[in-house]
């Protein structure tokens, strides 16, 4: 099979591998028909994320149809079209059965503070992502759900991530009627949850970036107040000044490592990989968010540490929650959503790249060229 | 504002942003959101049929960190760990735990000794590796790469340079190594 793999920072190239192999009763196999690349993907991409092998195919984002499934597989049999969460998770460990199913604790060897994802290095599992013309998918009557038939493919591989954490930071947000909201970060996620904020009763939403294109989605798709960071000598006194002093109640972090604002903090970070991430939206969140507030954080960062302003989050008595999505938890309501006409997912689709050209897709996506904002990557098998 | 009790007052009523956002307040009730309450103890959940699943074959001594008791059932077999890279990825799994700066500094370190022993491994194939067309670099030309960083004072323009440099040092150290090797051994006696 075709397969996109990693040969490097910043390198990556398409290869011959082999149709992955039944390893586990429980395990299926997957013929990719989308996949996305997702803006943590860049992360591993930029070499940023520990114990990220040369060979590895990377893609957290993916749908398919079952190609072949393991002997105690009941719930999916070959054939069905099916879309998978992010998440590699047993469903029963501690953690799953309570609902974490980011945190699974069976499916990991390499980490425990982190739980398994797929194509996502192996502090992630090891696991080979979607990316690629085949894919395994452990634990098949737990993680994949059935496409209904009314759901386009584009639409749905953005549920298996980027859909379901934007709307996920919204809930860590504990957002109630009436609340001020600033969402950092105006890629897919970003602009998720933006959108879902209004959903759970925000009062005004602010989407702060420095890519203008990004901007201008976020007012048309997300309904939001913008923010272009560049703009501004002092953000945190802006915000503070559009909300009268107090600052917002809420702000979601939706950029993660890789953050821009601050060269220092971005080149020590997604550089010279000394820090986990670049904790400058973080900061940000901290201090624009009211005394009292709450920062969700679902932005992806490595982990080593990184220096986040942690005094000022005890100072002004914050609520900091933050996790990976448990996405299968998320698409009931979404899918509910999506059906009575709130938002269409693909709205945040602006490129689709063939398999065989996803270096190219690669590099448009990380360099943000041609105002991509959220690649899909197309197989042969679509 | 902040001196006095009383929130800053919207430009929009609940009533306007109803009629204006579709969908607004749908989710209103924070006790019936999906991830609410966040843990849940239910077992029926997840549509598994065990208590604890059945274990996947382990095909070599996997790695795995040594804050776990075992190894957990499932898990990823791609890239197994070899040569250099490998060893250093091995020792940072069985001597440091997460918790210690170490561990993650070995694997960062592992990482980059992969990415130079994979290049050398791979001009004794016959698909070198080629760090033009693996770095996408053409999309510059087929996706507007001067227009859309000119002119829009954009943030991450100011390291973009740096890109090249870090993907082209290896190589560069690749060349430079074989350039003064080759020209010690021609100067030998």
């Amino acid at each position: 099979m075709r397969a996109m793999v990693y040969r490097g920072p910043y390198r990556v190239r398409v290869e011959e591998k082999d149709i992955p192999a039944i390893e586990h009763p429980n395990d299926a196999i997957v013929r990719v028909t989308r996949a996305a690349i997702c803006g943590s993907d860049l992360h591993l991409y930029h070499g940023m994320m520990p114990d990220t092998r040369v060979g590895m195919t990377f893609g957290h984002e993916f749908i398919g149809e079952v190609h072949e499934v393991g002997p105690s597989v009941q719930n999916v049999k070959p054939g069905d079209r099916v879309m998978v969460p992010f998440n590699v998770f047993c469903g029963t460990c501690y953690f799953c059965a309570r609902g974490l199913y980011s945190n699974c604790h069976n499916v990991n060897p390499n980490a425990t503070a982190v739980g398994g994802i797929y194509g996502y290095s192996h502090t992630c599992g090891g696991y080979d992502g979607g990316q690629a013309e085949y894919v395994r998918v452990p634990f098949a009557d737990v993680g994949p759900g059935l496409i209904p038939d009314w759901l386009d493919d584009d639409d749905a591989v953005l549920l298996t991530d980027a859909l379901p954490t934007g709307y996920f930071g919204a809930q860590l947000g504990d957002i109630v009627e009436g609340d001020v909201v600033v969402v950092y970060g105006a890629g897919p996620v970003g602009l998720f949850a933006a959108r879902s904020a209004w959903l759970m009763g925000a009062g005004r939403v602010i989407v702060v970036d420095h890519l203008d294109y990004r901007l201008e989605k976020a007012r048309e798709f997300a309904h939001a107040e913008t923010i272009n960071f560049t703009e501004h000598r002092d953000l945190v006194r802006h915000l503070k000044h559009l909300t009268e002093g107090l600052g917002t109640d809420v702000a979601i972090d939706a950029v993660g490592a890789e953050a821009d604002g601050n060269l220092l903090q971005h080149v020590t970070s997604a550089k010279l990989k000394l820090q986990g991430g670049s904790p400058v939206a973080l900061n940000w969140a901290i201090d624009t968010v009211r005394k009292g507030g709450t920062v969700s954080v679902v932005g992806a960062y490595g982990p080593l540490f990184s220096a986040v302003k942690f005094g000022d989050a005890m100072n002004k008595g914050l609520t900091l929650r933050m996790n990976q999505c448990p996405v299968k938890r998320q698409w009931p309501r979404l899918l509910e959503h999506i059906r009575n006409g709130y938002f269409k997912p693909s709205d945040v689709v602006t490129h689709q790249v063939p398999l065989e050209h996803i270096a190219e897709g690669y590099h448009m996506f990380s360099a943000k060229l041609d105002n991509c904002i959220k690649p899909i990557v197309v197989t042969s098998a679509a | 504002m902040t001196y006095t009790p009383h929130k800053p007052s919207l430009a929009e009523s609940s009533d306007e942003l109803r009629a204006r956002i579709p969908g607004w307040g749908a989710d209103l009730d924070v006790a019936d959101r999906p991830s609410v309450p966040r843990e849940r103890f239910d077992l029926t959940m997840s549509g598994a049929h065990w208590e604890h699943p059945d274990r996947q074959p382990e095909k070599w001594p996997r790695e795995r960190s040594v804050e776990h008791t075992e190894l957990p059932p499932v898990f990823g077999t791609t890239c197994p760990p070899k040569g250099l890279s490998g060893a250093v990825r091995k020792l940072a799994y069985q001597k440091y735990s997460e918790g210690q700066t170490a561990h993650w500094l070995l694997l960062v370190a592992g990482d980059r000794i992969d990415a130079v022993e994979s290049a050398l491994r791979s001009f004794v194939t016959l698909r070198p590796d080629n760090p033009i067309t693996q770095t996408g670099v053409i999309a510059e030309v087929k996706h507007h790469g001067m227009s859309s960083r000119l002119g829009h004072n954009r943030a991450d323009v100011k390291h973009h340079w740096m890109d090249p440099f870090i993907v082209g040092a290896p190589w560069a150290g690749a060349a430079a190594a074989t350039y003064l090797t080759a020209r010690r051994i021609r100067r030998r006696p």
